[in-house]
């Protein structure tokens, strides 16, 4: 199968504690899935399994069909990453960044310029392809790093957090640039910008704690929370309107996530109350700790909060 | 699928690591320079240009362990500050074919040193073919095992404060134990076992028997060859062992 496929892919490093438990999902061939969790929640160790950086202790993983544990070489032809962390070479320019790592790849002399010249163009980065990196703004070098592996020809990329540190406009920036080439490549992103996941990918994984706890598009996400509308009130006290409902305290008010058409119901009953509220279609935010905190209190044995 | 070219994907680490280092930040050219003659200039000197012919051959075999300490620094640097080893292990380039691009690098980002001594060399040492090829054998062996023994220690680094103190600990035992810059006998007695645990005191004894400057009678010779062989055969299997491309 094209794509990417994982089957209970697990990793502990003492045989006691689990970086990643039995995560298993499948993406296709085109487009962007973005996994979202907190530092720390097995993003990065899937991705450095699925780069074949890092061997998993259990499971099974697959890219474009190709078994990364026991075809490594077969499945570095086909990716490319830039980890997280990872930065432009400061005594280096975008041309000699992009040219070296084509070299790397096994590209030959004249065919690495060929691909250097059409990277650096397609990311706008053609005017600026002598300066040396270390002169170039954060975004700038993002784009760098972004433009050596698009170079490659590799159709399944990996990018670990790349926009962790850019200021909102190169952000914005690098959004439009990914947004544009998922219909050419797989793109596996994590992030811990849950706005960004929702603005690009077309399916998203929620990990915490090492398990892949959903994953989906936005609206299967939804589907699976059971709510369409959160509606969000500031004060402390929990209004009358939310009686016999559960609500999550959060930043100091009280959340409720409920059906349309209840949402309509306890609004103009919000309004009677005279409470300010503010209601919403729920966003991935509200997803993303429904499944985090159920998570949680159900480790705790504390039961659903919902 | 690409084709791999091995030629590009070694000449890729020789680019990053030497070519354009050199090229965009000159500086880097006059400290290749400067750190290995600095020694010799003062030895030199301090002799009354009586250590000349061994000074310029220790400082060839001194250029050679610079390269080493040199790697382990630069691949931790690549490795846990810049993460472009994490790109190139999900590339088609091997481990092997990165280490030794990466050992080639430092040989080219030596190079102007090694062509300014050879020149030395030829004009106040006049070395007959079978004393170059001695010296050129030595470095050779010199080469691999500082090389080797610089990325089996990038392999245990986990950031560039640790690196440096590799790279002092290893200096010390490669460059300034072991008596490269003039011979064995101007150590005192008991301190010369002390010498004897660097390999690079084994190569010094064999360039400076290569150059006339010390008799070494030929079973000792033998003793050190066969110890430089040992250790760069010994580090090699270990660097094999520890290259792992791929995290366990």
């Amino acid at each position: 199968m094209d794509g990417i496929v994982c089957k209970g892919i697990s990793k502990t490093y003492d045989g006691r504690n689990y970086a990643l438990k039995g995560v298993s999902l499948s993406f296709p061939s085109r487009g962007i899935i973005a996994l979202i969790g907190r530092n720390g929640a097995g993003k990065t160790t899937l991705v450095r399994i699925l780069a074949t950086q890092l061997m998993p202790s259990g499971g099974k993983a697959y890219i474009n069909g190709v078994d990364v544990v026991k075809e490594p070489a077969r499945v570095r032809d086909m990716i490319a990453i830039v980890p997280q962390e990872a930065r432009a070479i400061p005594w280096l320019s975008p041309y000699q960044t992009v040219f070296s790592y084509l070299l790397y790849r096994g590209f030959g002399y004249g065919e690495a310029r060929k691909r250097v010249k059409e990277a650096l163009r397609k990311l706008g980065l053609g005017h600026q392809e002598n300066k040396l990196n270390r002169m170039l703004s954060g975004g700038t070098k993002r784009k760098v790093m972004v433009a050596t592996v698009l170079s490659s020809g590799a159709k399944v990329i990996f990018l670990d957090e790349p926009t962790t540190g850019l200021d909102p406009i190169s952000r914005a920036d690098l959004w439009n640039l990914l947004n544009a080439l998922k219909k050419e490549y797989l793109i596996f992103l994590t992030t811990h910008y849950l706005e960004e996941a929702e603005h690009l990918a077309d399916r998203i994984g929620i990990i915490e704690e090492g398990r892949l706890l959903a994953i989906g598009s936005m609206d299967e996400l939804r589907k699976k929370v059971g709510h369409q509308y959160s509606i969000r009130v500031t004060q402390a006290t929990r209004p009358k309107a939310f009686a016999g409902m559960r609500t999550t305290k959060i930043d100091g008010g009280h959340q409720l996530m409920t059906s349309e058409r209840k949402a309509f119901e306890i609004t103009n009953r919000l309004v009677r109350e005279r409470v300010r509220f503010s209601t919403n279609p729920i966003s991935l935010e509200d997803i993303f700790y429904h499944f985090a905190r159920r998570q949680i209190t159900e480790e705790n044995g504390e039961g659903e909060e919902w | 699928m690409v084709r791999k070219n091995i030629a590009s994907q070694l000449w890729a680490s020789v680019l990053v690591n030497a070519v354009y280092a050199m090229e965009n930040y000159p500086i880097m050219l006059i400290n290749t320079l400067l750190a290995p003659l600095s020694i010799f200039v003062i030895i030199v000197l301090v002799s009354h240009g009586g250590l000349l012919s061994v000074g310029i051959v220790g400082a060839l075999v001194m250029t050679m362990i610079t390269a080493g300490v040199g790697l382990q620094g630069d691949l931790s640097h690549l490795k846990n500050d810049m993460k472009l080893q994490d790109m190139v292990v999900s590339s088609p380039t091997s481990s092997l074919v990165y280490v030794a691009g990466m050992g080639l690098s430092e040989l080219v980002f030596a190079s102007p040193v090694i062509i300014l001594l050879a020149v030395l060399a030829t004009v106040y040492v006049h070395p007959t073919l079978m004393q170059t090829v001695t010296i050129m054998g030595v470095m050779a062996l010199t080469f691999v095992f500082s090389i080797v023994l610089g990325f089996i220690l990038s392999t245990l680094t986990t950031d560039v404060v640790q690196s440096w103190g590799f790279s002092g600990a290893v200096g010390v035992v490669l460059s300034t134990l072991p008596p490269v810059y003039y011979p064995i006998s101007y150590i005192p007695m008991p301190f010369q076992y002390i010498a004897y645990i660097s390999p690079t005191t084994y190569a010094a004894q064999i360039a400076q028997s290569a150059i006339g400057f010390t008799s070494v009678p030929a079973a000792n010779l033998a003793v050190d060859w066969g110890v430089l062989i040992a250790v760069c055969a010994a580090l090699v299997v270990l660097a094999i062992k520890k290259a792992r491309w791929r995290e366990p």
